[in-house]
C-alpha cells in the first residue's frame, strides 16, 4: 500500500471508526442484549488501531507472518468471545464485513484517481477477506470448544453410582452406551466398589434406548470386570424389545444375572446377602 | 533373587504379592505354590494382589494357571483385592479369568474359602463370589 494511502487511513482512523460504528448500530443483526454499545465501540477501536497501524507494509496476503499476529490475536479474541456469548455466524461475520465497507467508503471519498482507488480497494478487499476467514475459523473453533465441554459434562454427570444399601450399588445408565462411556461407567463403578466395599452392583439399563452387539459387548465387559474385583453384577431393566434384539443377535447373556426391574434386582441382592424386608404390624395408637 | 513368600494358615495357603511381578518371578511363584499345595495338602489358596498395579496377558494367564493347577490338586483358589485398573486391563485383554474365584478383600476371600471348604458341592463349579453372612 502506498505511503500516501497509509497516511490517509491513519488520519481518517476516527472517520472509519465512526462510519463503522454507525453501520454496526444500524445493522439489523445488532445484538444489544449480548453486548453493550460501549463494549462494541471499545472492541472496534482496538481492532482499527491495530489494523491501520499494520497497513504500512506490503504484506497483505500472508496473515500468518509475525507482523499480523497482533491483529489476528485481537480478532481471534473477539471471535471466541462472540462464539461463547452465542452470537450467530452471520452477526460475527458482519462485524468484519462492515469494517471493510467503512474503509472502502473512506477510500472512495478521499482518493480521486480511479486507478489508485481500484488498486488500493483491491488490496483492502483481499486483506479483509482473509481476516474474515480467520474470524470464522476462530469462531467455529470457539463453538467446538463449547460443544466439547458440554459433551464432557454430560459424560460426567450421566454416570452416577448410587449406594442403595450397605454393600449394594446401583448404576442407572441413561442414553446410548458407546466405548468411551462404557469406560467411564466401568471406572466409576469399580472405583466405587473399592471405596464402599460393596459386593453387589446393579446395572440398570432401562434408560438405554437400544442394545446392539457392541453395547452388549460393553455390558458383558463391565460385568466381567466387576466379577474380577470380587463383586457380583446384576443387569436389570431389560425391556421386552431389548430381550428380543439380544436373542436375535445371538448374544449370550446366560452367565449374567438379569432381572426385569431394579426392584427385583434389589430383592435378589437382599436374598444373596441374607437380608429380609418385612412389613411390620400396624402401629398401635 | 526376589521370592514371594507363601504362608500357611491352617488348611489354607496365603500369598501376598507386594511387588510388581515380572515373568520369571511369576513362573517361580507358580512352581513354588504347586509344590506347597502338594506338600501341605492345602484346601484353599488365597492370592492377594491388592498391591499389584500392572498386569499383562502373561500375568493373567499365570493366575489362571495357578487356579487350574490348584483345582486339580483339590484346592480352591481365590484372588482378592484386584485394583479397578487391573480388572479393566484383564477384561480388555480378553482374560476374564474363568474358574478363578474373586473377592473384594482378604476378609471376604477367607469367608468365601471357608464356605467352599464346608460344602464344596454347592460352590464347586459356580463362580460364586458372594457370601456375606450379614443378617438383620
Amino acid at each position: 500500500m502506498s505511503q500516501k494511502t497509509y497516511q490517509l487511513l491513519q488520519n481518517k482512523k476516527k472517520n472509519i471508526l465512526e462510519l463503522w460504528m454507525k453501520n454496526q448500530l444500524t445493522d439489523e443483526g445488532l445484538r444489544e442484549d449480548l453486548i453493550s454499545n460501549d463494549e462494541l465501540r471499545n472492541q472496534s477501536e482496538e481492532l482499527i488501531e491495530a489494523l491501520v497501524g499494520n497497513l504500512s507494509g506490503n504484506n497483505f496476503t500472508n496473515l500468518e507472518s509475525d507482523e499480523w499476529s497482533p491483529v489476528i490475536e485481537i480478532l481471534g479474541g473477539i471471535a471466541i468471545t462472540r462464539a461463547r456469548q452465542g452470537f450467530s455466524p452471520r452477526e460475527t461475520g458482519n462485524f468484519v464485513f462492515l469494517l471493510k465497507e467503512a474503509i472502502l467508503e473512506v477510500l472512495q471519498q478521499e482518493l480521486e484517481d480511479p486507478k489508485a482507488l481500484f488498486a488500493e480497494s483491491q488490496k483492502i478487499n483481499r486483506l479483509m477477506d482473509n481476516l474474515s476467514v480467520v474470524t470464522f475459523e476462530t469462531f467455529i473453533k470457539g463453538r467446538e470448544e463449547v460443544i466439547l465441554r458440554q459433551t464432557d459434562e454430560i459424560t460426567e454427570i450421566s454416570t452416577p453410582v448410587i449406594r442403595v444399601w450397605e454393600g449394594i450399588l446401583a448404576l442407572p445408565i441413561i442414553g446410548t452406551l458407546d466405548s468411551a462411556r462404557t469406560q467411564v461407567v466401568m471406572e466409576n463403578l469399580l472405583q466405587e466398589i473399592v471405596e464402599t466395599g460393596s459386593s453387589i452392583a446393579i446395572l440398570d439399563i432401562s434408560g438405554v434406548p437400544a442394545v446392539d452387539s457392541l453395547v452388549a459387548q460393553h455390558l458383558i465387559k463391565t460385568v466381567s470386570a466387576t466379577r474380577l474385583m470380587g463383586a457380583e453384577c446384576i443387569i436389570s431393566g431389560i425391556r421386552p424389545e431389548i430381550a428380543q434384539t439380544v436373542v436375535h443377535l445371538g448374544i449370550d447373556l446366560s452367565n449374567i444375572i438379569t432381572k426385569a426391574t431394579l426392584a427385583s434386582a434389589l430383592a435378589y441382592s437382599f436374598k444373596i446377602m441374607r437380608l429380609e424386608v418385612k412389613k411390620i404390624g400396624t402401629v398401635s395408637k | 533373587m526376589d521370592k514371594i513368600p507363601i504362608l500357611r494358615m491352617g488348611a489354607f495357603l496365603l500369598v501376598s504379592i507386594q511387588v510388581d511381578l515380572y515373568d520369571r518371578l511369576a513362573l517361580n511363584l507358580e512352581a513354588d505354590l504347586v509344590q506347597m499345595v502338594n506338600k501341605t495338602s492345602a484346601k484353599g489358596v488365597l492370592i492377594d494382589i491388592s498391591a499389584v498395579s500392572i498386569v499383562d496377558s502373561f500375568m493373567g494367564r499365570i493366575i489362571g494357571n495357578i487356579a487350574s493347577m490348584s483345582k486339580i490338586l483339590d484346592a480352591q483358589t481365590v484372588v482378592v483385592g484386584m485394583q479397578p485398573a487391573v480388572a479393566i486391563t484383564l477384561i480388555e485383554l480378553g482374560l476374564p479369568l474363568k474358574g478363578v474365584h474373586t473377592a473384594l478383600d482378604m476378609e471376604k476371600g477367607m469367608r468365601l474359602l471357608r464356605s467352599m471348604i464346608d460344602d464344596p458341592e454347592e460352590d464347586a463349579d459356580e463362580d460364586q463370589t458372594i457370601d456375606d453372612s450379614i443378617t438383620e
